[in-house]
């Protein structure tokens, strides 16, 4: 994802001056690194100075130009959050901050680097939209809207590399719009990100057991699409939520609100990660079983055999 | 757009800072409680700004900018916009009212405020995003900013200090309002190695200019004669309430209104030293 993420602002930003990339120390990857040799004025390195690289894009933004902020997601939303809130959201400036490897995937390098409340605290802040792809293409369309858009600040939340393509035959990209991979009718699955890999899985699971499964893409976080997710409720008997972030705040809870708000008849089965610190040196993998998300342990809860 | 600061005249000065002042004293009679010590103490800086060094295009606007990283100390600007009629007397008038649009904050989106700096830390980062912008868009605008000494405690602030000399960004006059207060006292006295001030900035690649920050025509000097091509620094030592005896140095009158009594005495204090 962070590769596709380069190629697609480096083709933005090679069209628009107006595009600023400012990273803090974190290897310019794919076609940033073409973009930093070629627009050196226009790519900035703070260094381990996250606050002021998220400050630096606000006074870019309040100048005219289309920042955005780049390093792995922590970095880029937890530490300089009150630059976040105030200079971004309060402000409402069209800066977008990028969290890269969001979620547990470096799992291996412990609890600092993982990102398993982001949703809840980027949602948070009025003014403040998120987008989380769930694969590469989307991740290129994404960042394309981002670059172009003038309605205020983004939390972009990616992933990092070796994301399969999910979008090959799904319906067109649109920002705010629940988005369709796969059809089916028995039961649909709601994801977004990384994990959305698993949501197809699980997909196929039901499919080898007879049963038809859709899976849907909530790639907009913020402003969440009430109507979409209302209509996937009313439609399907079964509705099964698998999201990479703590149980409060995020896709869960919301599609849960949802469902009392219009009443939904359906079966609903949320899948989050645990509201806790879970210490393992392993794979993504590896922390996610952990955490109670991988195929073997949702199966059962859901019906499977 | 005329290039090259306003004419600067001494007199004019100290006679726009003393109604500068009175005009700040007369709003605080509308309200509870304002940043009246924190206003007088950088207002010879920020009168300086506007009115000598900023460039003025025909209509009036200007190709600089300023920000007011300290926000607090915002009064001293908004009697300043009103000045240049981008705020309204109504608009002054309606302080800290639900009919008003000004807080004791800055905020964004009202005339003249670059940005809501109501947080401390926050000013001197878009200052850099903004010179920045200057630069690459070649619009060559000036960046001119004050930040309180206590503002200087936050590691957001070294955090832009470090980048706008990395960045080389010339376009950025700063200001240090050092009045030695905070909520808690002198600063002197409950962080001694806060000094000396301006060893740090040249350390991390400034240019300084220690300034008298009562005096315009210091001010102005040190700015027009900078040799430019890196961030000038202006550590300016300054008196908090500057300008009404029983205000200087009474840590009270960072955030107090004076009572109808004191407001007539201060009158007296201001329109004496004409």
């Amino acid at each position: 994802m962070r590769n596709t993420f380069a190629e697609a602002l480096y083709r933005e930003a090679t069209e628009n001056d107006r595009i600023f990339i400012v990273v803090a120390d974190i290897s310019p990857v794919g076609n940033m690194a073409s973009f930093r040799e070629q627009y050196p004025d226009r790519f900035i390195n703070v260094g381990v100075a996250e606050q002021s690289m998220i400050g630096i894009c606000a006074g870019l933004a309040l100048k005219g130009c289309q920042p955005f902020a780049y390093t792995i997601a922590t970095f880029s939303l937890y530490r300089p959050f009150e630059m976040v809130r105030d200079d971004l959201c309060y402000q409402n400036l069209p800066v977008t901050v990028v969290g890269m490897g969001a979620g547990i995937i470096y799992s291996d390098h412990g609890g600092t680097h993982h990102t398993m409340e982001d949703i809840a605290i980027a949602g948070a802040i009025p003014n403040m939209q998120i987008i989380a792809p769930c694969d590469p293409a989307e991740v290129a369309e994404a960042t394309r809207w981002c670059a172009r858009q003038k309605n205020g600040p983004v939390y972009l939340r990616i992933g990092k590399s070796g994301e399969p393509d999910l979008t090959k035959d799904a319906e067109p990209w649109q920002f705010g719009q629940l988005r369709c991979l796969r059809r089916g009718s028995d039961v649909a699955i709601l994801s977004y990100g990384v994990i959305t890999k698993m949501a197809w899985d699980l997909a196929d699971r039901f499919v080898a057991e007879g049963k038809s499964a859709a899976v849907y893409s909530c790639h907009t976080v913020k402003p969440i699409d009430r109507d979409g997710i209302a209509s996937v409720l009313r439609q399907y008997r079964h509705v099964v939520v698998i999201e990479e972030h703590v149980p409060q705040g995020g896709l869960a809870p919301q599609t849960k609100q949802i469902a009392w708000d219009i009443q939904a008849q359906c079966r609903l089965d949320t899948f989050t990660l645990q509201d806790k610190f879970i210490h393992n040196n392993g794979r993504h993998h590896h922390l996610l079983a952990e955490h109670g998300l991988s195929l073997e342990a949702i199966a059962p809860q859901v019906g499977l055999g | 757009m005329s290039i090259g600061g306003n004419s600067f005249d001494l007199g004019r000065a100290r006679e726009r800072c003393r109604r500068y002042r009175r005009r700040i004293l007369d709003i605080s009679q509308q309200v509870a409680a304002l940043h009246i010590g924190s206003a007088y103490s950088c207002t010879e800086i920020v009168d300086c700004y506007y009115n000598a060094l900023m460039r003025r295009n025909p209509d009036g606007s200007s190709p600089d900018t300023f920000l007011m990283s300290k926000g607090h100390g915002c009064m001293i600007q908004y009697v300043i916009l009103e000045e240049y009629g981008l705020l309204s007397r109504a608009d002054l008038d309606a302080y800290c009212t639900p009919e008003g649009r000004l807080g004791v904050h800055p905020d964004y989106g009202n005339p003249g405020i670059e940005a809501a700096t109501g947080s401390l830390g926050h000013g001197l980062s878009m200052v850099c995003g903004m010179a920045l912008a200057e630069r690459a868009r070649k619009t060559h605008g000036i960046i001119y900013t004050v930040l309180s000494d206590g503002e200087v405690q936050e590691g957001s602030t070294w955090e832009a200090v470090l980048m706008a000399s990395s960045l080389k960004l010339g376009n950025i006059v700063a200001a240090i309002d050092n009045n030695n207060f905070q909520s808690l006292g002198r600063t002197s006295d409950t962080h001694p190695s806060f000094y000396p001030l301006t060893d740090k900035f040249r350390a991390f690649g400034w240019e300084v200019a220690e300034v008298e920050g009562h005096d315009s025509a210091v001010i102005y000097d040190a700015v027009m004669g900078r040799e430019g091509g890196r961030p000038l620094m202006l550590v300016a030592k300054t008196t908090k309430g500057k300008g009404v005896s029983y205000m200087e140095n009474v840590p009270i009158w960072h955030y107090r209104s004076p009572n109808q009594d004191e407001y007539r005495r201060a009158i007296d204090e201001l329109e004496s030293a004409r």
